[in-house]
């Protein structure tokens, strides 16, 4: 215990030089320890949604590109189908689907554009309020709602696709119905609404002033018989509220609509294998198992990670040398000190003993600075991997 | 040391020494110090004074001769056991203090206690470290760091350290040569006074003659053979 009382007292008076060696061995022992454990948890994450999510449908392409975007809303957007998809999923009576539009972004955050069946999929939880009823309302993730300081009543406006694109995209004012519980999980930075609401953000289905009742003739561009064309006076509506939601209607045909992808549930191990044997040569559509897709991406991600390791691997032993180094030259600093001690009748186990625990404390403290971050990394991992990595 | 008498301290019989590759080399032919004698070492720079402290403390072993303190021949110890003879049987001094900075003068003064497994520090030694700083007038400068003290003060703190295990032999090395002429005096006068409290024996070396009426005895180096060989 004297050994350690001296110590402390020398490295307390040394402080900017033991705080150096605290930090130098802390870092050097976290960074890997910290990196592993993220690395552990995106995989752990990115699995169980893999697992959870038995097969997806997709328009032929990169396979990457599709399960990050349907399963962890990645800002990629994969090349769309229509939904004449669905009904091919339907039809083979192998599986149901469930449909995914995610191409917009909210206040920073991914419009998922699906059906309420979507949420009975993922098993997600309503923290306040109800889930989407009418077109132009929104159930958001926790994440959203804390981050935007937002609940049920609030509105949440989309980003425009395209700022120079004047005759395209209007923003739309959604309505927060819901607010989901937290599920640590891409779901909960996520904006979810009905597909046919994000169709309308996209401008496929609008609603606006009705011409046949308008007073205001200087909004009609043409009039042949049936036929009104309205110029660009005419008012577009950017909310959908019970007083205009029965003018908004869509264009078009609707098997025309686009999705980004189906989730496909099939019926048991056999539909799937089923069903999949049908999309193997499918020019227009993929079928993928999820968990395959992500099993390879984290091949490539531990191969990442052995370089990195590598890395600081070399470091830590440039670290531990310069440890050396310091140790070796503050000794030729204190050989005045250690003289002293030593006229004054110290053993030699004594000196070896006040180094040794000027060594311990050092360690010791870099020990329980390095166990406290990877203890904050452990418990904010999964919002840690969700902000960080899956983002 | 309860081995050692009061009646002889030290006896140094034909001691030779020489540092490896160095020219120099120290004789002694002999040198006798009572127990109880307050002994000043005088002689030029170089002469081989320091050096005669460290064979008589076993910090330096003679290849001829041989040092006895008390009853124990220290020069046929082992390492270990010099180390333990010295630093339960003999307080040193130092010209420059020797205090540790980042220790406060209480714990300078403990050091000993605290580097060694021979001496056992408790309360009553604590209680006695606190008694000799109040003597030699720093009792209240005991959680000051020893660096921030004036020069007179860090001796005095030196003193105490040296003095703490109650030694029956102090070697001082130069003890006033760093201090002021006011200073001299008064930490020899508390130097003196503490090894008379203890009845220990004083070996000094100085190079300051003027404190040499104050010894019982003065030994001119010039009296030995050290010579260049």
């Amino acid at each position: 215990m004297d050994s350690l009382y001296v110590a402390w007292r020398y490295v307390t008076w040394n402080r900017g030089k033991t705080l150096v060696l605290i930090a130098s061995i802390t870092l050097v022992a976290f960074l890997p320890l910290a990196l592993q454990a993220l690395l552990n948890e995106s995989e752990r994450q990115l699995r169980t949604r893999a697992l959870d999510t038995p097969l997806l449908l997709g328009a032929a392409g990169s396979a990457l590109d599709l399960v990050m975007s349907s399963l962890y809303f990645d800002d990629e957007v994969p090349a769309r189908i229509d939904m004449r998809a669905p009904a091919v999923i339907d039809e083979s009576g192998l599986a149901y689907p469930l449909p995914l539009y995610v191409r917009f972004m909210a206040r920073g955050a991914p419009i998922v554009g699906t059906t309420l069946d979507y949420f009975d999929f993922r098993g997600l939880q309503l923290a306040q309020g109800r889930l989407f009823g009418l077109l132009g309302e929104a159930v958001i993730g926790a994440e959203v709602s804390m981050r935007l300081g937002i609940g049920v009543g609030d509105s949440l406006v989309s980003a425009p696709d395209n700022l120079f694109d004047i005759a395209g995209v209007y923003p739309l004012k959604m309505i927060v119905a819901g607010v989901l519980a937290d599920s640590h999980s891409p779901d909960d930075r996520a904006v979810f609404v009905d597909v046919k609401t994000a169709w309308v953000i996209e401008g496929l289905g609008h609603g606006h002033q009705d011409l046949a009742r308008t007073a205001d003739s200087s909004v009609i561009l043409r009039q042949d018989a049936g036929t009104v064309t309205a110029n660009a006076r005419l008012v577009q509506y950017t909310e959908i509220t019970p007083e205009n939601i029965d003018s908004f209607h869509f264009h078009g045909s609707a098997a025309d609509y686009p999705l980004t992808a189906l989730l496909v549930v099939p019926d048991d191990d056999k539909a799937a294998a089923r069903l999949r044997g049908r999309f193997i040569d499918d020019s227009r559509y993929q079928l993928v198992r999820p968990d395959t897709v992500i099993d390879g991406l984290m091949e490539s991600i531990f191969r990442i990670k052995q370089v990195i390791d590598a890395v600081i691997v070399i470091v830590a032993i440039a670290t531990l040398l310069t440890i050396v180094l310091v140790f070796a030259l503050s000794l030729r600093i204190r050989r005045e000190e250690l003289e002293t001690i030593f006229r004054i009748g110290c053993s030699r186990m004594t000196t070896v003993r006040l180094l040794a625990a000027e060594i311990l404390i050092i360690v010791t403290v870099s020990a329980v600075l390095c166990a406290g971050l990877l203890w904050l990394i452990h418990i904010n991992s999964a919002a840690l991997v969700q902000g960080l990595i899956l983002r | 040391m309860g081995t050692a008498t009061r009646e002889k301290m030290i006896s140094i019989q034909t001691l030779g020494f020489s540092y490896p590759g160095a020219g120099f080399r120290l004789q002694v032919p002999a040198l006798s110090v009572a127990s109880g004698e307050k002994l000043a070492v005088i002689g030029p720079s170089g002469s081989g004074k320091t050096t005669l402290l460290n064979l008589i403390a076993g910090i330096s072993v003679p290849d001829a001769g041989q040092v006895q303190v008390g009853e124990t021949t220290v020069s046929q110890l082992g390492d270990a056991a010099r180390r333990s003879f010295r630093i339960t049987n003999i307080g040193f001094v130092f010209q420059n203090f020797q205090l540790l900075d980042y220790l406060s003068v209480l714990d300078n003064v403990l050091h000993p206690y605290r580097i060694s497994s021979a001496l056992t520090l408790n309360r009553p030694v604590r209680q006695r470290a606190l008694e000799l700083l109040d003597q030699m007038g720093i009792a209240g400068l005991q959680s000051h760091p020893a660096h921030a003290l004036s020069q007179g003060e860090q001796q005095r703190a030196a003193i105490c350290r040296a003095l703490l295990p109650q030694p029956v032999l102090i070697l001082a090395d130069e003890a006033t040569g760093n201090l002021d002429p006011d200073n001299k005096q008064l930490i020899l006068d508390m130097l003196f006074a503490r090894v008379d409290d203890n009845g220990a024996t004083l070996l000094a070396v100085t190079h300051d003659h003027e404190l040499l009426p104050r010894f019982d005895r003065v030994q001119d180096f010039a009296d030995f053979r050290g010579a260049s060989s």
